[in-house]
C-alpha cells in the first residue's frame, strides 16, 4: 500500500455513496410518482418515455459536459454529477413503475373501486403494494448503473471512486485504477444483492 | 329499493342500453338474462356508479346515482364478479374485512363478523382466514368473493356471473348455498347471468335483456311461458 491510499480510499468511496444515494433518493422521488401519473395520463406516456429514453443514450462524459454550462444545475462539482446521474436512473424507474400499475390485474382494481376505494386508497392498499417488486426491481437496475455511471463524474470534478480512475489512467497505474473500480463492483453488488433481498420480499 | 328510470347508456355514437325501466323490490332477486353483448353487465355497473347513464337515471334508496358519493353508495353495495377481484396480497380475513375497515369498525367488531362470514359460507375461519387467494380453490374463492360483499351488511347484491368459472358440481354447490343465504339476509339483488338455468334457479324474477332493450320480464317460476323470440331461444336451451 501507498502511503495516503487508504485515507483517500475511504474518502473517495464514501463520496461515491453520497453521489449514489442522493441520486436515486432523487430519482425515486421523482421518478415513482411520475410514474403513477403516466397511468393516469395516456396521452403523456409517449413523449414522457421518450424523452428519458433519449437522456439514456446521450454518452455521460457528453452529458456531465452538457450540464456544466447551464444555470443552477450546472458548474463543476457534485450538484452537477448529481444532477446528470438523476437524469439516467428516471427511465428505469418511471417506466417499472408505470408497467407494474398497469398490470395489476383489472379485476382486483375493478373490484376495488366497486367496494369504495377511492383513488388514493385504490393506489396505496392495492396498486402500489402489487406492483412493488416490479418497481423495486427498476429501482435496483437504476442504482447498479448509477454505481457505474458515477465513477465518471469525477471527470467533473465530483469525486467519487472515478477519481483514482481517472487518476491510474492518466499515470498508467494499475493500482489506482483497481483502487477505484474494486470498490466501484463492490458498491455494485453489494446494493443489488440488497435491493434485490427486499424485492424477494415482496415475492408473495 | 333499486330502480332504473328509462336509463339509457351510449358510448362513441353507439347505444348500449335503450332507456332502460324496472325496479327490483326490497328483498328480491331480479336476475337480468341476456347473452353476450347484451348491455346486462353494463346495467349492472350503472348500480354502483362504476358507469353513470348517459339518459334517464338509476334510483338507489330514493336517490340517483348521479347524486350519490359513489364511495358512498358502493359502500352500501356488495358487488360480486366472475373473476372474484380478490386482493392476492390480502389474506382471506383481511379481504373479507376490507370495506369493514374502510367504515372504521373497530377491530374486535371486525374480527367477529370475519369469523361469522367464512363460517357462514363454508369456509371455517381457523383453517382459511390466514390462506391467500391462490392457496384456495375457485369454489373457495367464490365463496370469499361473496362472504367479502356481504361484509358490512349492504342492503344490495350485485352479481356478476359470479358462479361462471365454476366446474359443474362446485357450480350448483356454490349457488345452492348462495340463494340459502340470500334468502335468509333479505338482500335486495340484481343478478346477471346468460345461464337460464342458474337464472330459473337464483331468481325471483327474470328480466330479459337483448340488444339493450328489456324484451320480457317475468316471474322466474313462469319463465317456461316466455313468449318474445329471445325467450323463446332461451327456453330451448332448458329443453
Amino acid at each position: 500500500m501507498r502511503p495516503g491510499l487508504t485515507s483517500d480510499l475511504v474518502e473517495l468511496t464514501s463520496q461515491h455513496i453520497v453521489l449514489v444515494v442522493s441520486a436515486m433518493a432523487i430519482a425515486i422521488a421523482m421518478g415513482v410518482p411520475a410514474g403513477i401519473l403516466l397511468t393516469r395520463r395516456v396521452a403523456w406516456r409517449r413523449p414522457v418515455l421518450t424523452v428519458a429514453n433519449v437522456l439514456q443514450t446521450i454518452p455521460s462524459l457528453a452529458l456531465f459536459g452538457f450540464l456544466i454550462p447551464l444555470p443552477l444545475v450546472g458548474g463543476i462539482g457534485p450538484r452537477t454529477a448529481i444532477v446528470a446521474l438523476v437524469l439516467y436512473a428516471l427511465l428505469p424507474i418511471i417506466r417499472n413503475t408505470l408497467t407494474g400499475i398497469l398490470g395489476v390485474d383489472p379485476a382486483v382494481r375493478e373490484s376495488a373501486v366497486a367496494m369504495g376505494l377511492t383513488a388514493r386508497q385504490v393506489l396505496r392498499q392495492v396498486e402500489l403494494p402489487l406492483a412493488a417488486r416490479t418497481i423495486l426491481a427498476g429501482i435496483r437496475i437504476a442504482t447498479v448503473t448509477t454505481v457505474g455511471t458515477a465513477t465518471i463524474a469525477a471527470a467533473i470534478g465530483a469525486g467519487g471512486l472515478g477519481v483514482f480512475i481517472f487518476r491510474g489512467v492518466a499515470s498508467v497505474d494499475s493500482v489506482q485504477i483497481l483502487a477505484g473500480a474494486i470498490p466501484a463492483a463492490l458498491i455494485a453488488l453489494i446494493s443489488d444483492g440488497g435491493l434485490g433481498w427486499i424485492e424477494r420480499k415482496f415475492a408473495a | 329499493m333499486l330502480r332504473f328510470a328509462q336509463a339509457g347508456y351510449r358510448v362513441n355514437g353507439r347505444e348500449i342500453l335503450h332507456g332502460l325501466t324496472f325496479d327490483v323490490a326490497q328483498g328480491k332477486t331480479l336476475v337480468l338474462l341476456g347473452r353476450s353483448g347484451s348491455g346486462k353487465t353494463t346495467a349492472l355497473k350503472m348500480v354502483n356508479a362504476l358507469i353513470l347513464p348517459t339518459s334517464g337515471e338509476v334510483i338507489v334508496e330514493d336517490r340517483a346515482t348521479t347524486k350519490w358519493n359513489p364511495i358512498e353508495l358502493r359502500r352500501r353495495i356488495g358487488y360480486v364478479i366472475q373473476e372474484t377481484g380478490l386482493f392476492p396480497h390480502f389474506t382471506v380475513a383481511q379481504n373479507v374485512a376490507v370495506v369493514p375497515r374502510l367504515l372504521h369498525w373497530p377491530e374486535d367488531r371486525v374480527d367477529a363478523r370475519v369469523k361469522e362470514l367464512l363460517t357462514r359460507v363454508g369456509l371455517p375461519p381457523e383453517e382459511y382466514q390466514s390462506r391467500y387467494p391462490r392457496e384456495l380453490s375457485g369454489g373457495q374463492r367464490q365463496r370469499v368473493g361473496v362472504a367479502r360483499a356481504l361484509a358490512a351488511d349492504p342492503p344490495i347484491l350485485l352479481f356478476d356471473e359470479p358462479f361462471g368459472s365454476l366446474d359443474p358440481v362446485t357450480r350448483h354447490e356454490v349457488r345452492c348455498e348462495f340463494l340459502a343465504l340470500a334468502r335468509d339476509l333479505g338482500k335486495t339483488i340484481l343478478f346477471v347471468t346468460h345461464d337460464v338455468r342458474e337464472a330459473v334457479l337464483v331468481g325471483d324474477e327474470i328480466a330479459l335483456l337483448c340488444n339493450g332493450n328489456i324484451e320480457e320480464r317475468l316471474p322466474a317460476s313462469e319463465f317456461s311461458k316466455a313468449i318474445s323470440q329471445e325467450g323463446q331461444s332461451f327456453l330451448a336451451c332448458l329443453s
